[in-house]
């Protein structure tokens, strides 16, 4: 063994070069989006001054983050538990060696290899008015036209549908490996006790599968704030701010607007959002995983 | 008898097990309709893009048309630079700090460790402002390397990585020591070759992850000479030049066909991988 003060030494050595990225592209931004955010946006010949509130206050007062808040929230409860709920179902019926469970697999997990701005290219032109599919559909049907991502009303449960096509799969896998690793013994227990295939299932299953819902539940809450490439490419936030998300909102203000100081503030909004999210599964989950 | 061939008591037998067939076939049908719809309308005229005929005649010209009107051979070539350029990065530094973690009690290392967890809450897609006037300060702005600093550091890698490096023995350390070996030699000799599937899981996620990335690309770049694919696509589907679905649709499909292809080709391997890098 090395001496004493050489393994503190070779520690941080070995993690310097990744933490000098870390804190270049993830520590220095965060604290400089705080910072950022109490002062004004520079124009012109106007420089930046110290602001205090006010763009917080600003915040407060305006509707379209409130919208992209809410919308942002129905998004999330949309897609995570639909996609989490077809992704048991899903992984239980591979798990269960049906007819044909290799091409089942793989059109279950294709979407997620796929780019979600090609995801969001096939998806728009499955909505087009007139043209798509969904329309053909509903012509055959008798259905009056409609254009889907047109109007306020359906145009957040489209991107939704979108979400969950390509996140259910993703999620099977991970539910797939915990069916696998669910010991037989226990299924013949429970059929020697005459349990049924529903008992068995939330009895056993569910509950032995709690820590692979608390690590998908996780990545599907950060991906619901994370990703916004397909409310780029389908709606652009529109029609109305109706699919306009929080970080879509903060791209919007930063880049097309280049009010920097106010983008700011609504990042610091999303982090906290995602601070009290990540509180909240430490309370509330946490407790209920760790029993085995 | 075999464990993996043992009848599973509770696998739907019968009536049951022809109507759950059913089903997930039908859901499995619903979810391969747009991907087959995407398929047909790239490979037929464009006046077939909608109309569904068996004798339709099948062209490649969509995907002719659609390598014409843009670069995407640089589009290509720049995802490939980008991709192989992070995930190397990634391997090194990752390897670095996950050995540092797994297995030297140095000061600090508790409150380090939880700095770098803190990069899988704060992702480098949310500081995308910050992050552009710091590529704009370092005068990279518009090139590959930009794309890929923010990920380089995977708080992810670094945990899989340290997870890893936590099951090896001690004692195939410890020899390696007497024998004489350095630190890094016993990380390059020992540690790194007992995490090869771990590599090939992170690199496959990694990989594909980042062909697909989309955001912060298109924030930093707007030039031909960094695009990468995804955003060479976003420009080519969203100007107005006249939309044809049929090119669209075959742009999209030329951007995912390397990587789609792959997950095909080595479906048990993806699989695999992404279950590996999701459990630990």
């Amino acid at each position: 063994m090395p001496r004493r003060f050489d393994v503190h030494l070779h520690g941080w050595l070995l993690l310097l070069p990744a933490l000098a990225f870390l804190a270049l592209f993830t520590h220095y931004p965060a604290i400089a989006t705080l910072i950022e955010s109490f002062y004004s946006t520079p124009r012109g010949a106007r420089p930046s001054r110290f602001v205090g509130l006010d763009n917080y206050q600003a915040l407060l007062e305006d509707p379209v983050f409130w919208q992209s808040l809410s919308n942002n929230l129905i998004f999330a409860l949309g897609t995570i538990p639909l996609s989490i709920a077809l992704a048991i179902v899903m992984a239980i019926w591979v798990n269960d060696r049906l007819a044909g469970r290799a091409w089942l697999r793989t059109a279950f997990f294709t979407p997620t290899v796929l780019p979600m701005i090609a995801v969001a290219n096939i998806w728009l032109f499955f909505f087009t008015p007139q043209y798509g599919l969904l329309e053909q559909f509903s012509h055959l049907f008798g259905f009056a036209s409609q254009n889907w991502l047109g109007s306020p009303e359906t145009a957040l449960f489209c991107v939704i549908v979108v979400a969950v096509w390509k996140e259910a799969g993703f999620f099977m896998i991970f539910y797939l490996a915990a069916l696998q690793q669910i010991p037989p013994s226990l299924a013949e227990a429970a059929a020697l006790e005459g349990a049924s295939r529903w008992t068995y299932l939330r009895r056993i299953v569910l509950p032995l599968m709690m820590p692979t819902t608390l690590f998908v539940l996780i990545n599907a809450i950060i991906n619901s704030f994370r990703l916004v490439d397909h409310i780029i490419v389908m709606t652009r936030g529109g029609p109305d701010n109706a699919t306009s998300l929080l970080l879509f909102y903060i791209y919007e203000v930063g880049f097309k607007f280049w009010d920097t100081s106010y983008a700011a503030a609504l990042t610091m909004m999303l982090l906290l959002l995602l601070a009290l999210m990540a509180m909240a599964q430490y309370v509330f989950l946490e407790r209920r995983v760790h029993y085995q | 008898m075999n464990a993996a061939e043992r009848p599973h008591p509770f696998e739907p037998r019968g009536f049951a097990r022809v109507v759950d067939t059913v089903a997930a076939w039908t859901l499995a049908i619903l979810w391969a309709l747009p991907l087959l719809y995407a398929v047909w309308t790239a490979f037929h005229p464009s006046e077939y893009s909608a109309r569904f005929e068996l004798l339709a005649p099948l062209t490649l010209e969509n995907f002719a048309k659609a390598w014409e009107a843009a670069p995407f051979a640089r589009y290509f070539l720049n995802t490939v630079m980008l991709v192989t350029l992070i995930l190397i990065c990634q391997f090194v530094l990752c390897t670095l700090a996950a050995y540092a973690f797994a297995r030297y009690r140095f000061w600090g290392s508790e409150i380090a460790f939880f700095l770098v967890l803190l990069q899988l809450m704060v992702m480098p897609e949310i500081l995308i402002v910050e992050n552009y006037r710091t590529m704009s300060v370092l005068g990279i702005l518009d090139s590959i390397p930009s794309i890929a600093l923010p990920y380089v550091a995977s708080a992810f890698g670094i945990f899989l990585l340290r997870q890893t490096f936590k099951t090896v023995p001690r004692e195939l350390d410890d020899a390696a020591r007497v024998e004489g070996a350095s630190a890094l030699q016993v990380l390059m000799k020992v540690y790194v070759p007992l995490a090869k599937p771990i590599y090939l899981a992170y690199g496959l996620v990694s990989v594909s992850f980042h062909w697909n990335n989309f955001l912060w690309p298109l924030v930093v770049t707007n030039s031909v000479s960094a695009r990468p694919l995804t955003v060479g696509l976003q420009v080519f589907s969203s100007t107005d030049q006249g939309i044809d679905w049929s090119i669209i649709t075959a742009a999209t499909l030329m951007t995912s066909a390397p990587l789609l292809l792959a997950f095909l080709l080595f479906q048990r391997q993806f699989v695999q991988s992404f279950m590996r890098a999701g459990i630990r």
